[in-house]
């Protein structure tokens, strides 16, 4: 396989963007991508998106997007993974690339989850609807489970979870994308609306519209283009039984710590060589489990380091969710996993003003699907 | 819901039929063409026993539309006594005074309704033990 970069990027503020359809925003996202990156043409483009059909009764979103953008007759096609849908499109654009079947790919993602579906029910749908949601359960309450499950195995706090909403609030304050540009004090958080105990409205990430996108080239490509770009040094994707109660370990993502194993082995790097990371914390507990499951903190003790403000921008051991994470720069579901791969560009190509860490050459971007059940991880290394 | 998927489901959520791999003993629930341990294509049916312990559980406050009308409910995965686990509600208890590790009995329960012309759909939950 050959080298593969990224070399533009694009996307629209996350939120509630009434005054725009699924199409508009996902125009607007890759035609500023492919601005971004100087590029004349693209070979081929992916769409990540979770339930466009569910969301706006729009399916055949590659063809939709193709059309719109401009850009028929190349091959345009949509990506599922559930929430890792971003991430998953990404690594379709990396493989066709690093392949050599395109040298162009045009990477992207977008979700329209304001315009009136029951978004409970439709979120849902990526747990297993015979034997899990037949029941009643919720996206919030599969992950209120695991965050019981963790405090009743590791002695996790109420208060800790409430650190990585406050630490990813304060961060989104930097973001003028975010869709949530306020900081939230602990009390706050910790008197918010119960969604599912023990998880209140501030532990969960927002119900947002959003698109992203990134053009992925050769290096060669990215060489002749002369500006920044990163190199992307890993790829990986793992899965998992589709319903939480089929695991092994209800406080462990097992698709999370195999993603992440092969990432490593691939870019022969261990955790303390990566400098920061975008999470998938679509509820305040997952952060705390992935930093675990990553091999950043040790198992049980993800909650502590948060609290403790480990993984803040200033200070931190290893800086999590600069962007400030799905928590407040929104999580348009398919979006997400390109909007990871944005921040960590920022970031390396030190663009990202004042979020930016200082000195790094490293990041990991890590996108799931459902509770746990598709992983996809990503890092990239600045040149 | 159309009544030929839920007409599918009936041997699992009446009865608790699983399947057992007949190479190695795995139990799954529910039955599925290939065994996740040891990749075997041959099971036989088995009856799960009623009787297991809440493994986790969380109070649903905020449901989506289907099941608004039963919130808060309580919802669990509750550990068999062989060993398999189910997401189920846990119902006739105190919603707080449920706790991980308490012993409990699956029950034959109306679990959703389709609307006022639908089907009543049943299945099991849990109360304490």
């Amino acid at each position: 396989m050959r080298d593969v970069a990224v070399v533009g990027t694009g996307m629209t503020k996350f939120g509630e963007l009434w005054g725009q359809s699924i199409r508009d925003i996902f125009v607007e996202a890759a035609q500023q991508a492919i601005a971004d990156s100087g590029v004349d043409y693209i070979d081929s483009l992916y769409v990540g998106s979770m339930s466009p059909g569910l969301f706006v009764n729009q399916e055949h979103l590659g063809a939709v997007m193709a059309d719109y953008l401009g850009v028929n007759p190349i091959p345009a096609t949509r990506v599922e993974s559930a929430c890792a849908s971003g991430g998953v499109a990404f690594r379709q654009a990396f493989l066709e690339v690093a392949s050599g079947a395109s040298d162009i790919v045009l990477a992207g993602g977008v979700e329209k989850m304001t315009d009136g579906a029951d978004v409970t029910d439709v979120l849902a749908a990526a747990a297993d609807q015979e034997y899990e949601v037949y029941h009643g359960i919720t996206f919030p309450g599969l992950y209120a489970m695991i965050a019981k499950a963790h405090m009743h195995q590791y002695g996790t706090t109420r208060e800790q979870l409430a650190a990585v909403a406050v630490k990813n609030h304060r961060n989104g304050v930097k973001n003028p994308n975010a869709q949530f540009r306020s900081e939230v004090s602990l009390a706050q958080v910790m008197s918010s609306t119960m969604v599912a105990d023990p998880l209140r409205l501030l532990d969960c990430s927002p119900v947002s519209d959003g698109a992203a996108a990134v053009i992925v080239a050769s290096l060669d490509v990215a060489r002749k283009l002369n500006k920044n770009f990163v190199k992307v040094v890993a790829s990986a994707q793992a899965s998992d039984t589709i319903a939480l109660h089929g695991r092994e370990s209800i406080t462990t993502f097992k698709a999370v710590v195999e993603a992440s194993k092969k990432a490593y082995k691939i870019a022969n790097l261990r955790p303390a060589d990566i400098n920061l990371v975008e999470v998938h914390d679509c509820f305040t507990i997952a952060e705390i489990v992935v930093s675990e499951d990553l091999g950043f903190f040790e198992k049980g003790k993800g909650g502590e380091a948060a609290k403790q403000g480990l993984t803040a921008i200033e200070g931190g051991r290893i800086p999590i969710n600069t962007s400030g994470g799905l928590k407040a720069k929104g999580h348009p579901v398919g979006a997400t996993g390109i909007a990871q791969i944005i921040e960590l560009y920022e970031q390396l190509t030190s663009q990202a003003g004042p979020r930016q860490v200082k000195n790094v050459r490293r990041g990991m971007a890590q996108n799931m699907g459902g509770s746990g059940a598709s992983c996809v991880i990503h890092i990239l290394e600045a040149q | 819901m159309i009544t030929a998927r839920y007409h599918r489901e009936i041997p699992q959520r009446y009865r608790l039929e699983a399947g057992k791999c007949s190479t190695c003993q795995h139990v799954a629930f529910p039955p599925r063409p290939v065994c996740p341990k040891c990749k075997g294509r041959s099971f036989e049916t088995v009856r799960l026993s009623e009787e297991g312990k809440i493994v986790t559980f969380t109070i649903v406050r905020v449901a989506s539309e289907k099941f608004s009308k039963q919130t808060p409910y309580a919802v669990g995965i509750v550990e068999l006594q062989e060993g398999i686990r189910i997401t189920t509600q846990i119902v006739d208890a105190e919603l707080d005074k449920i706790e991980v590790g308490q012993r409990v009995k699956l029950v034959f329960r109306r679990v959703q309704e389709d609307g006022r012309a639908g089907i009543l759909c049943y299945g099991y939950k849990a109360i304490i033990a």
